[in-house]
């Protein structure tokens, strides 16, 4: 599967079997030599050797032994290309690297400071035990060494010991050492050293991370003489303190606030990250409006990046419209579409328009949606289409605004915006009862083009729940029960619900075709829940009709449109992430990535929340490793139990949603039309199964599983990585 | 933080693999080409596998990738990926296959010295070019620890932007405002959105460490002048002198531009421009993007477009567009296109323009009308007709909007003008400041 070995230069065609090859580069590069004084043969082989390294298949690992014999030559950039090579291959070749080992150790005491660092470098990246072992000592001294590009080099390499062999180092002083060296005078050493002990904390259980007010002062204040890559390590290490006092989370709020105006898009998100996490610890209202009103112009800028780093900056404004609605407030323009966007970008632009629109500008994003409603991409035009059914839903007094205007597209006929259409037509009509049936008889008539079983099932509810206002209900059942047999098991549930319907409002027409389906349903079918609802509706008709259409044609539960909230636990974790990967798949951190560590706001006198929310905050979600789908109840419940008296939010959100689960599902098509409600809607979704509980995360998951396809395949693919 | 830096050609090819941490496995390559190369399906910059993400982007003919484990700062990322690009054309001047393949020991080189265990260190061209270089390492810095030392010190230090012994016989400075100008419009002639993205590109040839002062007609900022103790001086913009700064005093007094947010070069002391507003820094050395902009409020829009365009049945379009540039007659635009959107099954056109060349683009579906001068005030018209061939599905064309590209000097659309450029050095030597404007369409869209 790989690709025939690639030749690096024009130069004379060499022989191509691998074999050939590394004879000849060795032959040049032990050629030369005594006159070739500057060494120039050498470098030119070793040159070719490097540029084959990933392009031919490991073949050079032959050439291990001539490259150690290479190290010793004095000149830096044969000494250079040596090194690449080591890091490369010790792994596979331990013993062999073991006799680099001595040259390394001699080089970390080199007069010339770069060389120094490179030695270091270098050995701490080699895997093999004896390299590990000979490096603390060197390493404690360097870490003390004059040059600040050294004690950098050695902050970092503490960091890489303990992914060797966490234990040693441990065992050993050296993260004390580390520590000390907050103390530095140079702002690229501390920030090295932030940056080093930020990620051995979150490998480790045992270690943990505290940054009191005065050194969190004092990171602040050299902030302005960092790199911008060591600006966000210092930020995210901020991360780490604690307000006690709103004052003092104020005032370095403020301090942090310019860096908002940095070009990098890492210092500005995270400079965001921990201005929201400051805010958690300032009390009046006044300082929050001010602090919130300097995020809103960033996030807009970062727009006119390149296109990644917008979607990333979306699906964060996402999240922090969650969490302070008022920053982005007046920006909905800013969010729309170019034509040339990616698709990914207009998405997530789709669903901030979403979330932004209000009774005042309603009228001018309808307009904009039923432009993107009549663009190419198919994925795109249907979520424009079923953000319009949603604003419908979202905002009561533009309902009739926004239902012309999908019947105005209805009657375009392309059939996937029928068939979008015709299932957020559904959720009006369930929205606002006996208000817009007007318009039922507009969307029958499309019955013929719907071919997806989500569309077909919302038309067999509409059939359904109006079976005495549609003249032939009847015909337009007995054409879909026909073929009842090859329906997918949602639009089975559908017909089945809508056939009892049917039956109770108008028994004449009905009464042929109930028992009809009920056999089928109870009989014929291998769905146990088609089975149970088919039974529960059979002894429900024949024990007491009344009571039957009591239940069936009763009084439904409201629906809103803004059932992709994240939950208040989510949404905090999610904050305190700000610029991170989770917040790309809006996801718990954990639910995403396993090992991660979590966070979670510490409690302080400071924080501005009922302290009740938080004493638990130790407790930790266990996802179940194969299902992404974390709020299965069986584990989520058992939990819970286990934990005793921390009923935490999220365990009583799970329970909440158990509940309505449960009851969505006794009450006719219920848990279709709830997963019905978003913007991604089924036909995208099955992320973890289905079911109503993924309403949770939907905006999210479809989201996801539009571009992740693979992550959604689940354990299969991930399975592959698992090193 | 970063695993490995992996970069492919187009095919799939595996040219750099670059490994930072255990965990990232040689195999990797092989996840990434399958899962994302070879998957027209995949259009996310963003895929996890697992606890392995890999993030992407696509430059010229190469895909360069970062992979990571674990819940990374995805911003950081980016940053970088797109820094580690600036680099490879600040290097070989275009980063695609070939320059790849004839510097591998150089990129290798670069990776191994700006990420160290996977964290970006110090990424600024200037000095990384002091010791790395495509002739290979400088043979002085091998045998002299002291020139190792003002490496080190340049790549750890608080200017690390900037080499200390920098110097011109003559000091010169080019400061270019550079506008993308953003509209789009409804078919209705409502502007749906106009705004500015701004852009001050600097080229430095200053001596030593001069430390300077920028002024713009920064509405914030006049404010604080105007509210402070006779601090607005006006004399501060004769120094300003040069090219095209030289009438932009009286202008300035008379104007003033709501910036709605500013982002700046890591040089720019931002401490300072939160407080009070000032932009005050000490240059790298060059060329470099001091800051970028925006404003939405008052744009001026160069070009209205007026759209015509009828589909008679289904066999015919008819078109008939009329451009006017709103700009001062003194003031010309050049490069002026516009590309008018046919449907897809267009089998010919015929096109007449009042200036300009048109001409049908079949593979882009667009008619592209070009002109090449476009003076202030004057106004073009196009009219054309596509013939439409007959199609088996009959679907509705999506009519996407029309666009336009152009560039105009001397000439912003937010109306900003520099005020002043004051270069402050101990030696105290006078230098000659220069600055230039320039319009350029962003997302310039007209729907119809």
């Amino acid at each position: 599967m790989f690709i025939a070995p690639h030749i690096y230069t024009s130069s004379p065609p060499w022989v191509r079997t691998p074999q050939g090859k590394v004879a000849e580069l060795r032959q040049e590069l032990n050629s030369g030599g005594k006159k070739d004084k500057n060494y120039s043969a050498k470098k030119i082989a070793l040159k070719k050797i490097v540029a084959n390294m990933t392009m031919s298949n490991n073949d050079m690992i032959a050439l291990f032994p001539d490259i150690i014999d290479c190290m010793n030559l004095p000149s830096l950039e044969i000494k250079k290309m040596c090194f690449l090579f080591l890091v490369n291959y010790s792994r596979m070749k331990p013993e062999i690297a073991l006799k680099a080992l001595p040259i390394l150790v001699n080089d970390m005491e080199a007069t010339n400071p770069l060389v120094r660092a490179l030695a270091l470098r270098t050995i701490a990246y080699i895997h093999v035990r004896e390299y590990v072992e000979a490096t603390v000592q060197p390493l404690k001294s360097l870490m003390g060494d004059l040059d600040p590009y050294v004690r950098k080099t050695a902050a970092f390499c503490v960091a890489k010991l303990y992914e060797h062999d966490r234990k040693m180092v441990e065992a050993s002083d050296l993260i004390d050492r580390l520590n000390a060296m907050l103390k530095d005078e140079n702002p690229t050493v501390v920030s090295s050293v932030l940056a080093s002990l930020v990620d051995i904390w979150g490998r480790s259980e045992t270690i943990s991370l505290t940054i009191d007010y005065s050194s969190a002062s004092k990171l602040v204040s050299i902030l302005p003489d960092c790199s911008e890559w060591g600006q966000s390590y210092i930020l995210e290490a901020l991360m780490s303190y604690v307000p006690q006092d709103s004052a003092e989370a104020l005032l370095l709020a403020e301090r942090i606030a310019p860096r908002l105006s940095h070009q990098n898009s890492a210092v500005v998100l995270t400079s965001i990250r921990v201005i929201l996490y400051l805010m958690n610890y300032i009390g009046e209202e006044r300082h929050l409006t001010s602090l919130s009103k300097k995020l809103s112009p960033p996030l807009v800028t970062l727009l006119s990046k390149p296109p990644e780093v917008q979607y990333l900056v979306l699906r964060n404004a996402i999240l922090i419209l969650q969490k302070r609605p008022e920053v982005l407030r007046n920006d909905i323009r800013v969010f729309f579409c170019n034509y040339n966007d990616p698709i990914y970008v207009k998405v997530t632009k789709l669903e901030l328009i979403f979330m932004l629109t209000t009774k005042e500008n309603i009228s001018v994003v309808l307009a904009e949606l039923r432009e993107y409603a009549t663009e190419i991409d198919v994925h795109f035009v249907r979520k424009a289409v079923r953000a319009i059914g949603k604003l419908a839903i979202k905002i009561e007094s533009a309902a009739k605004q926004c239902i012309d205007c999908l019947l105005d597209l209805v009657n375009a006929k392309i059939p996937y915006i029928v068939q979008e259409a015709t299932v957020v037509i559904r959720n009006i009509f369930r929205k606002y009862p006996n208000q817009y049936e007007s318009i039922i008889g507009q969307v029958i008539q499309n019955i013929d083009d719907l071919d997806e079983p989500e569309a077909k099932a919302a038309v067999i509810w509409i059939i359904g729940q109006y079976a005495d206002r549609i003249e032939n209900s009847a015909d337009l059942l007995q054409d879909y029960l026909a073929t009842f047999h090859d329906e997918t098991i949602e639009v089975q549930l559908a017909l089945l619900t809508a056939t009892v319907k049917l039956f109770i409002q108008r028994p004449t027409k009905g009464q042929q075709l109930v028992p009809q389906v009920l056999k089928w349903c109870t009989e014929e079918t291998d769905d146990p829940d088609l089975r149970d609802r088919g039974y529960m509706y059979w002894r429900l008709l024949s024990s007491d009709p009344t009571t039957a259409r009591q239940v069936v044609m009763g009084q439904k539960p409201p629906i809103s449109a803004e059932s992709e909230k994240l939950d208040d636990r989510t949404l905090e974790e999610l904050c305190l992430n700000v610029g991170t990967l989770a917040t790309v798949y809006l996801k718990p951190v954990q639910q995403v990535f396993r090992s991660a560590r979590t966070r979670r706001l510490q409690y302080s006198p400071a924080l501005q929340k009922p302290v009740e929310d938080y004493s638990s905050s130790n407790w930790q979600f266990q996802t179940p490793p194969a299902g992404p789908n974390p709020v299965t109840s069986p584990t989520a419940a058992s939990a819970a139990a286990v934990n005793g008296s921390a009923t935490t939010a999220a365990g009583n959100t799970s329970a909440a949603v158990n509940a309505a689960d449960n009851y969505f599902n006794s009450v006719a098509v219920g848990t279709q039309q709830m997963a019905a409600l978003d913007l991604g809607g089924r036909e995208d979704g099955g992320f973890g199964g289905g079911g109503a509980l993924q309403t949770q995360y939907v905006v999210n998951q479809s989201q996801q599983q539009a571009y992740q396809p693979h992550l959604a395949g689940g354990a299969a693919t991930g399975e592959l990585l698992l090193l | 933080m970063l695993s490995g830096i992996l970069i492919f050609n187009q095919k799939g090819e595996n040219l750099i693999f670059r490994a930072y941490r255990n965990d990232c496995r040689p195999r990797l390559a092989d996840i990434f080409r399958i899962q994302v190369i070879s998957n027209p399906q995949v259009r996310s910059p963003i895929l996890t596998l697992g606890s392995t993400t890999f993030s992407h982007v696509k430059h010229e003919n190469i895909y360069i990738v970062a992979v990571t484990k674990s819940n990374a700062n995805a911003a950081l990322v980016f940053e970088f990926l797109y820094r580690l690009v600036l680099l490879g054309k600040s290097y070989f001047g275009k980063f695609d296959e070939e320059a790849v393949k004839n510097n591998f020991v150089l990129i290798y080189e670069l990776l191994d010295e700006i990420l160290d265990f996977g964290y970006p260190q110090n990424t600024e061209t200037d000095t990384l070019k002091m010791y790395i270089t495509t002739e290979g390492v400088k043979s002085a810095i091998t045998n002299n620890p002291t020139d190792s030392a003002r490496i080190t010190q340049q790549a750890t230090g608080a200017l690390s932007w900037r080499r200390a012994d920098v110097k011109y016989r003559k000091n010169e400075a080019f400061v270019d405002v550079i506008e993308d100008v953003n509209l789009l419009m409804s078919a209705t002639g409502t502007v749906l959105r106009a705004d500015v993205n701004g852009q001050i590109v600097m080229r430095a040839y200053l001596s030593g460490t001069p430390e300077c002062k920028f002024g713009l007609n920064d509405r914030l900022l006049l404010d604080n002048d105007a509210a402070g103790p006779g601090s607005a001086n006006p004399s501060s913009g004769g120094r300003s002198g040069g090219g095209g700064g030289g009438g932009s005093k009286t202008r300035a007094a008379a104007g003033s531009v709501t910036l709605e947010d500013c982002q700046f070069h890591q040089c720019v002391k931002l401490g300072r421009f939160d407080a009070d507003r000032i932009i005050s820094f000490v240059p790298p050395d060059g060329e470099f993007e001091l800051m970028r902009y925006r404003a939405t409020e008052n744009v001026n829009l160069p070009f209205k477009v007026h759209p015509i365009v009828r589909e008679i049945g289904t066999t015919k379009v008819e078109y008939s567009v009329a451009i006017k540039a709103n700009y001062s007659s003194k003031l010309f635009a050049t490069n002026v296109v516009i590309r008018i959107p046919t449907p897809l099954n267009t089998a010919k056109t015929t096109e007449r323009t009042s200036q300009g060349r048109a001409k049908y683009e079949p593979e882009q579906n667009n008619i592209v009308w070009k002109i090449a001068r476009f003076s202030g005030g004057a106004e073009y018209v196009l009219t054309a007709e596509a013939t439409l061939s007959a199609m088996t599905n009959q679907k509705a064309w999506s009519r996407p909007p029309l666009s336009l590209s152009f560039s105009l000097l001397m000439f912003t659309s937010s109306g900003l003008l520099v005020r002043y450029l004051k270069v402050f050095e101990k030696s105290n030597y006078s230098s000659v400041k220069w600055v230039r404007y320039m319009t350029r369409a962003g997302s310039y869209e007209i729907r119809f």
